[in-house]
């Protein structure tokens, strides 16, 4: 009893202590973001005292980064829909098309999960270059949708392998196409995998820095990444400002996490457990 | 009635409904085969093949053989500087695979008791994992600048004052403060991937051992550890292959010449600035070269999983 009760004492403190680890970098960026400079310095861990807004609008109107929102927007739902889409379907064959050419492109795709397509980027940048895409928001999306095939077709096929046999032959007993199988029947029920699927590339896509480093150096078609980087280094020696960059930037994500924990970790585990 | 007309349908034109059935399978793989060959498969082995020329700026177009390889070997200059990269790569590793793994471990031992909070810590835990590298690197930055130094006036707070540190700015804190920022960020993961392993245990075989006898600490190393081995496979190579091409967090903390004196200079720093943005001071790309380091981080990375295959493979093969 006496040995319970101590183990779990440690547990607490352990688990506290980790919690105050976390909690004081995010809220030193948040309280400090409303604060002038000079109580930052004075004061990094109060409450703001002097309230005030300056670095938020700041960045928002002069460091366009709406625009960078607009933009990081644009890519990330565009480039979901696609790999939901094709990724879908692309598993469904491979769950279902029982041949020596599936199982090939079934370990082709899945290789993708160890091998990361950054080391491609050299020969990615001379294609971009090519497709005269270079400096436009055009260019990312057809990397990111390439870069979710592996883990789409990898959680999807499993999904889809797990889903009563029954179900597709009583569908075809009825005269439907694969078409009809897969956008009436298999769609609908793939719902909570396509969820994982999704989480796990929003993040990845919405955080992605490398590849608007790489391919974009116009403003008008940065992304969030990449102009807080940008904004980042403009601004570091103004605090306010320095710290409104990096919140606007995280706070979205924090809000969609805090709503959506377990989807969250379901969906960025996902590479190493099975759905 | 249609399973009839099905079956006899089938018998006459039997090739023919064969290869209409392929040739949906087909329709139905080719958008993602296309854009994973075009923009993944393709590039990454495009690059094998260019890392045998040589020519300046986006066209590589001299065949040199191995040459660049022989370069980056010998040449003082370029062997300096890979060999600094592979090291502190090495090094950035092994702090996430010690610290970042056990930690984790010990979370997901902790978490998977069952008590109040447990699943306030767990989502706590996994906060950092959903923020930007990018955006957790400049934070870290803010917070540990000896200027501000909100890490440092704590320190001073609770009379420490010998440890109040320039952190990123000495060669060797560098490395190791960037490290284990990127474990904060990180540890979300093999946490949970530990706790799901941990929970797959069976509650009879803990609660004979304890019955008998055992302690915590017995059972975690005897009974538990030896459980979650395959767990802890996935985690190793999970682990290996995200920081063998960690890039982002040492470009927020300490630049892409990875600062001070490079001694934050990472495999995938000196790719950037060798094949894409061009070394200061002519910021003229080496595309060859570049492709070169990305060949070698390939074969390692390759090397690593190829590994990891075979092991988990021969154990499996024990078990049974």
């Amino acid at each position: 009893m006496l040995r319970t009760k101590f183990n779990r004492a440690l547990t607490y403190i352990v688990l506290t202590v980790w919690t105050i680890i976390v909690l004081f970098p995010l809220w030193t960026l948040i309280v400090n973001s409303f604060k002038p400079q000079n109580e930052i310095f004075a004061d990094p861990f109060g409450l703001p005292k002097n309230f005030t807004l300056d670095g938020y609008i700041e960045v928002w109107k002069a460091g366009h980064f709406g625009l960078y929102f607009t933009n990081s927007l644009i890519v990330t739902i565009l480039s979901l829909t696609l790999i939901l889409f094709i990724g879908s379907m692309a598993a469904y064959a491979l769950a279902k098309w029982k041949s020596r050419v599936s199982n090939f492109l079934y370990v082709f795709f899945i290789a993708g999960l160890m091998i990361p397509i950054r080391l491609g980027t050299i020969d990615l940048m001379r294609l971009i270059i090519a497709l005269n895409l270079q400096n436009t928001i055009w260019s990312l999306i057809p990397v990111y949708v390439a870069m979710g095939m592996p883990i789409a077709t990898f959680v999807l096929t499993a999904f889809i392998k797990e889903l009563p046999n029954e179900m597709f032959d009583a569908a075809k007993v009825d005269g439907a196409s694969e078409w009809q199988v897969y956008s009436r029947v298999v769609l609908p029920l793939m719902r909570p995998a396509l969820a994982t699927v999704a989480i796990f590339n929003m993040i990845k896509i919405w955080n992605d820095f490398w590849f608007p480093l790489v391919f974009i150096r116009q403003e008008s078609a940065r992304t969030v990444a990449l102009g807080v980087s940008l904004l980042f280094g403009q601004y570091h020696t103004d605090w306010t400002r320095a710290l409104a960059v990096l919140s606007l930037a995280a706070i979205p994500l924090l809000i969609l996490y805090i709503l959506l924990a377990r989807e969250f970790i379901k969906g960025l585990t996902a590479g190493a457990i099975k759905g | 009635m249609s399973q009839a007309n099905l079956s006899k349908n089938q018998k006459p034109g039997l090739l023919n409904t064969e290869n209409q059935r392929t040739l949906t399978w087909v329709l139905f793989l080719l958008p993602a085969l296309l854009v994973y060959l075009v923009f993944m498969a393709g590039p990454l082995f495009d690059s094998l093949r260019l890392s045998l020329y040589t020519g300046k700026g986006y066209n590589p177009t001299e065949f040199i053989g191995f040459q660049n390889y022989i370069d980056l070997f010998t040449v003082p200059l370029w062997r300096e500087k890979f060999f600094n990269a592979v090291t502190n790569t090495c090094i950035f590793f092994a702090i996430h695979m010690i610290v970042q793994n056990s930690l984790g471990l010990l979370f997901a031992n902790l978490l998977s008791s069952d008590f109040k909070g447990r699943n306030f810590f767990r989502t706590l835990i996994f906060t950092p994992t959903t923020l930007s590298v990018l955006v957790v690197g400049f934070l870290w930055t803010l917070i540990l600048n000896p200027n501000w130094g909100a890490v440092n006036q704590v320190l001073v707070g609770i009379g420490l004052e010998q440890w109040a540190l320039p952190w990123l700015g000495r060669e060797n804190l560098a490395l190791p403060i960037i490290a284990l920022t990127s474990v904060w960020q990180w540890i979300g993961m093999p946490t949970v991937m530990f706790l799901a392993g941990l929970t797959g245990i069976s509650e009879e075989l803990l609660e004979a051992a304890s019955i008998d006898g055992a302690s915590e600490w017995e059972i975690f190393w005897k009974i538990k550890f030896p459980l979650i081995q395959p767990v802890l496979g996935i985690i190793a190579i999970l682990t290996f292959v995200d920081n063998f091409n960690a890039f982002d967090v040492i470009y927020a903390m300490a630049g892409a010449k990875g600062e001070p004196a490079y001694s934050t200079d990472l495999l995938a720093t000196l790719f950037y600035r060798t094949g894409i943005a061009g070394e200061h001071p002519t910021g003229i790309p080496n595309m060859g070269m570049g492709a070169t380091i990305a060949t070698i981080t390939f074969i390692i990375l390759m090397s690593g999983v190829l590994l990891w295959l075979y092991l988990s493979r021969r154990n499996a093969d024990e078990t049974k």
